[in-house]
């Protein structure tokens, strides 16, 4: 067991951490216009300023021995009723200290870019509050020590994704984007709200330490139920199957949003949580099971939608969302894969929102325009955003030694090292994922020209390349530098488990057939998409196409299983209320009938029925006071 | 027979006796002072007994007596409750007090006797008389909720109940605009109000045959003493009990709430939503707590579906609302099935969580109809949501108070809703009622939904020619907002003081 070291030195500025990006959120967005024109740059300082204190905080704690490791600050006491105990307490260690990396650097550069792609905009420093608030939020979700706060974190990181999409107000989709993000995600949310009352009321604690310590003391029923709910918050942050539909309407939202919330860190929330819940998992092989499941069909979910979609940024999160189910995928297989979840996790944060910066960095010069059938051509005119973006490319196929090779790599491997099936299907998913972005940057940067006639595409402003520079480094680099440099795999070893299964042939030999499918699907996606041309209105596609364009009828399936039976519900209340209630009025001829009917004479339209439905509820109450009685 | 007057402990009950004799001397000012002064000596008089009485509370605090001869009774919740009712009534009171945000006046009806759209009323409004009718008739509502949540027996239970009631039933037919509204309301309220006060009546009047006493220790001890279980006393507990859901507005005795809320002016309406609440809940919990703590296994079940039905009924109903006054009444009749979940948990960590739940539910309900009260059109309060369209880019500060209180209403973290939706949840969880909260929990997903709308409404639609402006109004409304806004974030990011407070005062007395 590791032990717990109190907040000293350079930790006992952990709530710092936090602190800056929320500051800066309530300057920026309380003090108003007069903070319109430093108001970015101190949004930016302050998430730049998070993360050199983080990297000094992993500096320090690279110098601790691994058991001493987990850092914990008392910030106060939030919640204590009996014997419910909720602080606001911070922890830092292994697993939380990736994370309070990954949030506060990609933020900084994210914040950066956003100073050149956000210039034009009037609303600019409500911008910049919003994405601080975001930073903010999220580095609670990462750095609470329970369960509640940690559900404060999450609570908060989906108002400021819910603000953030429908930024641009002025178009309706992104107000109904906005919404129907909030609203799937609350469904989300009612599993974690479950989750943690359940927690609660099995292990009489919600602090990660207690429950964690106990959790083998439960039973296996009470701890599936637990990872089921937990499971189904992760797919409502992490947009899994069957809550995704809201990620690709979110991509309503400005691009660095997409990147910065939609693709590197908060999507990423879910598979957190469930590796930070590993303990619960470990101990319930079928909650498990069904967090592989959830995984695998989104994988490929997301990898069909991603083949299907013209719009470079929806294209781009089908892609986050199959990528994503790699991580849940990888959780869900337990000690063997956790390690590997947030090792992809950590890359795909990366290199993914290199790529959704980069289509922002062509969108850009294209006047908006998101449509890959009018891209085409671009490497000429856009070279530094053509090379980066080749780089995110490269890494998420996963060709070596690009990042997403070895993460991707060895999840794969993990994979076979539980089942051959999902192993191959793993595979598989990686083919399509070849083809995909294939296909992306043979629309965008090769074949020939296919621009609206006002477009003059140029290449962006250096504030928005540095970091596309910055990011395609870590692309290609990361992954290198985390497995053999960073030791991620006994880095996290104590936080979240590791261990290593044989498998039943070499590890070489998977790296190749990866490879080589992966291959495949990359020149199926050249010779489609870069060696004929393609055509400027979307051709009808056969079923499965037209399916993906449809997100795959997500929004179906949710009108069908959650809107209408509300408003169904609704109407049915209503009608009762007017008909049955009235209808039984007309019927009766007893003395509560006279009475309405004599209520009716008030001059008020419905005081009858009202007091007919009182005596309809005195009733049951009565008839259910006897039963009890006579039972 | 010799008669000897029961021992009264004044001092106890001092709070009480200050509202009282303000009341009275509130009513001969209406009388007989000159209406140039009138306004001034009752806002003195108003706010002046409120803080007088609020200041007795705390003085009070440790108070811990059955006094009056077992009728009235101060103990914690008691004085929890009645501080609570006495400084939301404040807020209330200033929403009253407003003058500047309608041109003509106020928002009461210059002469509620005068026939709408006759001459008569015609004159009174040219004249700019401004009526203070509306202050003796606060006060007294005021004194009614706090004997409501004293009382010891179901006598003066029942006491409270009328003159809290009475009251607001006038009050809900001052407004001075859609008058015929207001009165339609305001006959509905009484007509359905006295309905159920038959109800508790003849309740009380089966339960008194059943113990042979009105005061609820010694009903509690025939309960538990006598063997067996009798059908006078659950029907006499069922019909006292439906007296009490109908004022907290729970389904099936909900239907006047939207037609009320709608009616009533909306100060009115903010200031009843919040303080009935408290002091019929106040009410519900010492009835059962107390007088039926012993069979608390024959009614639990009762509050189990009435608690469902309200919530689910409440929340589903409030989304397909367009009107802002009927959602909030929706939402609030769905607040009072997840209070009833407390209730429900019939422990003390059920009375603490209940309490803390009805404080951060008061303050929030104020400031969002003090809201109401500023969003305005030509024909007056633009209560459709659609005139609400784009209201955040307008007036970004209003629509962001009116966005907490959605969220707080909602229970998002870091608002008093939050916190308090957490601790009845907790509550019901620890007395073993986990398909109450599930309920619970997905009723107050379906509510996510409607709060969310509002948000969206203010903040992402785009301002029609048809979008309501907001006014600036004076001091009085400016307090009530600020406060409401301010004590729905405090209790959701520092809760620990109040929550300490409830749960020191979590023992009804007997």
């Amino acid at each position: 067991m590791t032990e717990i070291v109190p907040a000293e030195g350079i930790f006992a500025l952990l709530w710092v951490i936090i602190a800056l990006p929320a500051a800066g959120a309530a300057i920026l967005l309380f003090a108003g216009r007069r903070t319109n024109s430093w108001g970015p740059i101190l949004g930016v300082l302050t998430v730049v300023a998070s993360a050199v204190i983080s990297v000094l905080m992993l500096l320090a704690l690279m110098e601790r021995p691994a058991k001493e490791r987990t850092v914990v600050q008392n910030v106060y006491d939030w919640v204590f009723v009996g014997s419910f105990q909720a602080s606001f307490a911070l922890q830092l260690d292994q697993l939380s200290m990736v994370f309070v990396l990954l949030i506060t650097i990609v933020g900084a550069l994210i914040h950066i870019y956003s100073l050149g792609y956000m210039s034009h905009d009037r609303d600019r420093r409500k911008f910049f509050g919003y994405l601080n608030l975001f930073v903010a939020a999220m580095l609670v979700l990462v750095l609470a020590n329970n369960y509640l706060l940690l559900y404060v974190g999450w609570e908060g990181v989906g108002l400021a994704s819910y603000l953030l999409i429908g930024f641009w107000q002025h178009k309706p989709s992104a107000a109904a984007a906005a919404k129907k993000a909030f609203v799937i995600n609350r469904v989300g949310d009612v599993g974690l709200s479950l989750a943690i009352m359940l927690i609660f009321v099995t292990f009489g604690s919600i602090t990660f330490q207690d429950v964690f310590g106990q959790a083998s003391d439960a039973s296996e029923g009470t701890l599936t139920a637990i990872g089921l709910l937990l499971l189904l918050a992760a797919a409502g942050k992490s947009a899994q199957f069957p809550l995704q539909a809201w990620l690709l309407d979110a991509m309503e939202g400005p691009t660095p949003v997409s990147a910065l919330i939609h693709a590197a860190t908060m999507v990423t929330a879910g598979v957190y949580l469930i590796a930070r819940s590993n303990a619960i998992y470990d101990a319930a092989a079928w909650a498990a099971t069904a967090v592989v499941v959830v995984g695998l069909i989104t994988i490929f979910m997301g990898a069909i939608i991603g083949s299907a979609k013209d719009d470079i940024k929806k294209s781009l999160a089908g892609s986050t969302m199959s990528q994503i189910g790699y991580m849940v995928f990888a959780a869900g297989l337990g000690p063997i894969g956790y390690v590997y979840a947030i090792f992809h996790l950590l890359t795909h944060g990366v290199f993914k929102a290199g790529l959704f910066l980069g289509a922002g960095s062509v969108m850009h010069g294209m006047n908006d325009n998101v449509n890959m059938r009018r891209y085409g051509a671009l490497r000429g005119v856009m070279g530094v955003t053509f090379v980066t973006f080749m780089a995110g490319y490269l890494a998420i196929i996963g060709i070596p030694p690009f990042a997403g090779f070895w993460s991707k790599d060895e999840i794969i491997h993990a994979a076979f090292e539980r089942n051959s099936i999902i192993g191959a299907a793993a595979i598989l998913a990686a083919g399509v994922t070849g083809f995909y972005m294939t296909r992306m940057i043979a629309m965008t940067f090769f074949g020939k020209k296919r621009w609206e006639d006002d477009a003059h595409p140029h290449e962006s402003p250096s504030v928005m390349t540095i970091p596309l520079v910055l990011l395609a480094l870590g692309s290609v680099f990361l992954g290198m530098a985390l497995l053999f440099w960073g030791d991620i795999k006994d880095w996290l070893k104590p936080v979240v488990g590791y261990e290593s299964v044989p498998t039943p042939l070499p590890t070489s030999f998977y790296i190749a057939v990866t490879l080589i499918v992966v291959i495949i699907g990359a020149i199926i996606g050249w010779v489609m998409y870069a060696r004929r041309d393609v055509p400027i209105e979307a051709p009808t596609g056969n079923a499965l196409t037209r399916a993906a364009r449809q997100d795959l009828y997500g929004d179906a399936v949710n009108d069908v299983l959650v809107v209408q039976p509300t408003y169904r519900a609704a109407e049915m209340i209503t009608t009762f209320d007017n008909k049955a209630v009235d209808g039984f009025v007309n019927w009766t001829g007893t003395f509560v009938g006279d009475l309405a009917r004599r209520l009716r004479r008030s001059q008020s339209g419905f005081a009858r029925s009202y007091a007919l439905s009182m005596v309809g509820g005195a009733l049951i109450v009565a008839i259910a006071l006897v039963l009890v009685v006579l039972s | 027979m010799n008669y000897s007057p029961p021992a009264i402990d004044y001092v106890a009950i001092a709070p009480m006796i200050v509202i009282f004799g303000a009341a009275i001397v509130s009513v001969l000012v209406e009388a007989f002072t000159p209406r140039s002064v009138r306004r001034y000596l009752q806002l003195l008089i108003v706010f002046g007994s409120l803080i007088a009485a609020a200041a007795l509370i705390v003085i009070n605090a440790s108070t811990r007596v059955v006094t009056a001869g077992q009728a009235i009774v101060i103990d914690g919740p008691a004085l929890v409750l009645q501080g609570a009712i006495v400084i939301i009534a404040l807020l209330g009171a200033a929403l009253m007090a407003e003058r500047s945000i309608d041109s003509v006046g106020d928002a009461f009806a210059s002469r509620v006797s005068s026939l709408p759209g006759s001459e008569e009323e015609k004159q009174f409004t040219q004249r700019g008389y401004l009526q203070t009718e509306i202050w003796p008739l606060t006060l007294f509502a005021v004194l009614g909720m706090m004997l409501f949540v004293t009382s010891n027996d179901l006598l003066i239970m029942f006491i409270g109940l009328e003159i809290m009631s009475l009251p607001l039933y006038l009050m809900t037919g001052m407004a001075r605009r859609r008058r015929l509204l207001s009165q339609e309301a305001a006959l509905k309220y009484f007509l359905l109000g006295a309905f159920s006060s038959a109800f508790f009546l003849y309740g009380a009047a089966l339960v008194y045959g059943y113990a042979g006493s009105i005061t609820f220790p010694e009903i509690a001890q025939t309960v538990t003493s006598k063997p067996g279980e009798s059908l006078v006393l659950m029907i006499g507990l069922g019909m006292v009990l439906i007296g009490l859901l109908f004022k907290v507005g729970a389904v099936p005795f909900h239907q006047w709430v939207p037609d009320v809320y709608q009616g009533a002016p909306t100060a009115v309406t903010g200031f009843m939503a919040a303080t009935v609440k408290i002091a019929a809940f106040g009410a519900l919990l010492r009835i059962l707590y107390v007088a039926f703590g012993g069979v608390r296994w024959d009614w639990e079940p009762i509050i189990w579906i009435i608690a469902t039905l309200t919530m689910l009924v409440g929340s589903i109903l409030a989304v397909v609302q367009s009107d802002i006054k009927r959602m909030l009444a929706y939402s609030s009749v769905a607040q009072a099935g997840f209070i009833l979940i407390g209730v429900a948990a019939a422990s003390a960590a059920g009375i603490a969580s209940t309490m803390f739940y009805l404080i951060a539910y008061g303050f929030t309900t104020i400031g969002a109809f003090a809201i109401i009260t500023m969003v305005r059109d030509a024909g007056g309060e633009a209560t459709n949501l659609a005139t609400w369209s784009g209201i955040g880019r307008k007036s970004p500060v209003v629509a962001s108070a009116f966005a907490v209180f959605m969220l707080a209403l909602a229970g998002i973290p870091l608002t008093s809703g939050f916190v308090g939706k957490f601790g009845v949840f907790a509550a019901a969880i620890e007395a073993g009622m986990v398909w109450l909260v599930i309920v619970g929990v997905v009723a107050s997903l379906i509510a996510a939904f409607f709060y969310v709308r509002v948000i969206v409404v203010m903040f992402f639609a785009q301002p029609t020619d048809q979008t309501a402006s907001v006014v600036v109004p004076s001091a009085f409304t400016t307090v009530a907002l600020a406060a409401g806004a301010a004590v729905t974030v405090i209790l959701g990011v520092v809760p620990q003081p109040v929550l300490d407070l409830v749960a020191n005062a979590d023992v009804f007395i007997r």
